[in-house]
């Protein structure tokens, strides 16, 4: 019988012979990752399930990242709790400083491999879909079920298949493809749905932006989402870990729930609007609007990649007077390349605050959070109303370049302006 | 397992759970503290019509977003009983039933309920009775109803574990 990529994952992970689309099954995890949100309702939960010791403490990965470093004491407590937690059950724990997000530091860790099923405590789980992994976001009961007993209930998702075709523009990237398929399907389009990442335009993404576009499947309401490993999975996998894997993908002949296409060729830079992902413009819709914040940073564009492209943005020019500008890169890795580079110096440089690795302000925790009335363009994956801070600002969503070149221009601008501005 | 309530009832579509509980209390972890929070980005004031029966009618797509379980365990110790709606988000709804607080989907039902509308749950019979007029809830999986019939999650995988099972099994040693 053909399957689909996700019904293959899944029947690897499950004691059953067959699977199809509906069916609850439970699934085994190859890696459970936890953070000081989740973390300590899941150890709670996990007592009372009557569990003292983790299913395989090699399997666990912990990662403080949201309100970190501690904005407060009850935060300091959280995190006392995770580290404390952590040694007693021999588990893996990214210390502040030497980790980073969560998704950022598994993916670079290589906790990560093509195929593998990755249970996390945070809904941007699906993130791990960049290197063709079934990474699926749980709330913290759900996680306390696969610290204890190592597995899930799942029901078996139906896979939309998303084809990007032909050749992005200079100034479009990954962020913008996401926003695309979201704005083609809708916040709940996904819902019961995998949606697998395929075609010529899929297959020339960097893994940074494969990053990006998987991170952003959950925005869709789908279970996950995935692009199946190839080359450039290999190669990035290649020394950074010594799990096994194999390369799989869907049989051609599978049943796909639908298909969609998208075309690089015609592709701008889009904009989510407040204050929703789904409430997407093309960039020309968008511009002129004043804003008062940029964030670049976050799971899904805080990669090099991402910094890269601010720097072009930056170098050799000013943040606007009337604005603040905030760079976050994803991970101590990231940080200390982007340092190395001297990338942070000409942020430094351009007016730019830059910070430590944080989940910080794309939650509205701490670090950057937005006053009533203010407008933000970010690179973060929510602009759900309040979700950066007061439910009275606004937050738009766009890629990297775009959000530098508004830093620039004070208001949100065509990359292209800027860079033929010098 | 008959459930009923009291309606409250929140109309909109795609009600996202950083309106539902701000990500500025997620570093709360007493439940009771959580309930002060709840629906603050949305409308605090609905806090003041939960009581120890309600039934918390929704649209579509409802608890969208973020996994933050802060939102159903706060709605729990509220006093909502079970919600209907016209459709949920994924994580909301698996943490709902791994709290074993029922949810379940009806159009039809939540079209014909208003503020105070008597609601009551039939999980077995797979009916909601609204003011009297019953309508026909989406099939709920037969494992889902094992879940909510333990009480949810917990109760579920204590009683496997006690086993000491080694390999969990939907419907476990009862088959
Ligand atoms: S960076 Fe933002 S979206 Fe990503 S894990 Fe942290 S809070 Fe969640």
């Amino acid at each position: 019988m053909p399957h689909t990529l996700a019904e293959k994952i899944l029947l690897a992970h499950t004691d059953e012979d067959e699977v199809a689309p509906g069916d609850i099954v439970m699934v085994r995890c190859d890696v459970v990752m936890t953070n000081d949100i989740s973390g300590p309702m899941a150890f709670r939960a996990m007592e009372q399930m009557g569990a003292t010791k983790v299913f395989d403490p090699a399997k666990v990965v912990v990662v403080p990242d949201h309100f970190v470093p501690a904005k407060d004491t009850r935060s300091a407590e959280l995190q006392k709790l995770l580290r404390d937690w952590s040694a007693a059950q021999g588990v893996a724990y990214y210390e502040q400083g030497r980790g980073g997000i969560e998704h950022t530091v598994l993916v670079e860790e290589g906790w990560v491999v093509p195929g593998s099923v990755i249970a996390g405590g945070d809904s941007h789980t699906c993130t791990y879909g960049a290197l063709g992994a079934f990474g699926t976001g749980l709330g913290s009961t759900d996680i306390a079920a696969c610290l204890a007993s190592g597995t899930f209930w799942q029901a078996v998702p139906g896979t939309i298949l998303v084809e990007f075709t032909g050749e992005k523009g200079r100034f479009v990237t990954g962020k913008d493809l996401i926003l695309a398929v979201i704005a083609e399907i809708g916040v709940a389009g996904g819902t019961n749905m995998a949606l697998e990442f395929v075609g010529d335009g899929a297959e020339a993404l960097s893994i940074d932006e494969r990053l990006a576009v998987a991170n952003m499947a959950v925005e869709a309401g789908s279970e996950t989402g995935f692009f199946p490993a190839d080359a450039t999975v290999a190669a990035y996998l290649d020394g950074r870990t010594e799990r096994p894997w194999t390369a799989e993908r869907s049989d051609p002949d599978a049943d796909f729930a639908a298909t969609v296409r998208i075309d690089l060729d015609a592709l701008p830079p889009l904009v989510a609007l407040p204050h929703s992902p789904g409430n997407v413009v093309p960039l020309a819709e968008a511009v002129g609007r004043k804003v008062d914040q940029v964030y670049i940073g976050n799971c899904s564009n805080g990669t090099m990649t991402d910094l890269r492209q601010a720097a072009e943005m930056l170098r050799g020019r000013k943040i606007h007077p009337r604005v603040r500008a905030i760079i976050v890169p994803a991970s101590q890795r990231v940080y200390r390349e982007a340092l190395a580079e001297g990338l942070l110096d000409l942020f430094v440089e351009a007016g730019a605050m830059v910070s430590t690795p944080t989940c910080g302000a794309c939650f509205g925790g701490s670090g950057g959070v937005l006053a009533p009335g203010e407008n933000a363009i970010t690179t973060t994956n929510r602009n759900f109303r309040g979700r950066m801070g007061s439910s009275e600002a606004g937050v738009h969503l766009a890629n990297a370049w775009v959000a530098a070149a508004a830093a620039v221009a004070g208001e949100i601008v065509d990359p292209a302006e800027i860079a033929g501005a010098t | 397992m008959s459930l009923e309530g009291r309606a409250v009832v929140i109309r909109q579509d795609d009600v996202d759970t950083d309106v539902l509980y701000p990500g500025a209390y997620l570093n709360v972890t007493d439940v009771a503290q959580m309930t002060q929070h709840l629906f603050e980005g949305l409308d605090p004031s609905l806090r003041d019509q939960l009581g120890g029966d309600t039934a918390l009618v929704v649209g579509a797509n409802f608890g969208a977003g973020s996994s933050r379980e802060h939102v159903p365990q706060a709605m729990a110790a509220s006093g909502i009983r079970f919600l209907v709606g016209r459709s949920f988000a994924r994580i909301f709804y698996r943490n709902c039933i791994n709290l074993g607080l029922p949810v379940v989907m009806s159009p039809e039902a939540v079209e014909a309920a208003s503020p105070g509308s008597t609601i009551s749950l039939d999980l077995e019979a797979g009916i909601v009775t609204v003011d009297g007029r019953p309508f026909r809830i989406n099939p709920v999986p037969a494992f889902l109803r094992e879940l909510f019939v333990a009480g949810g999650l917990v109760p579920w995988l204590r009683a496997r574990l006690d086993r000491s099972a080694t390999v969990v099994e939907i419907g476990g040693s009862e088959e």
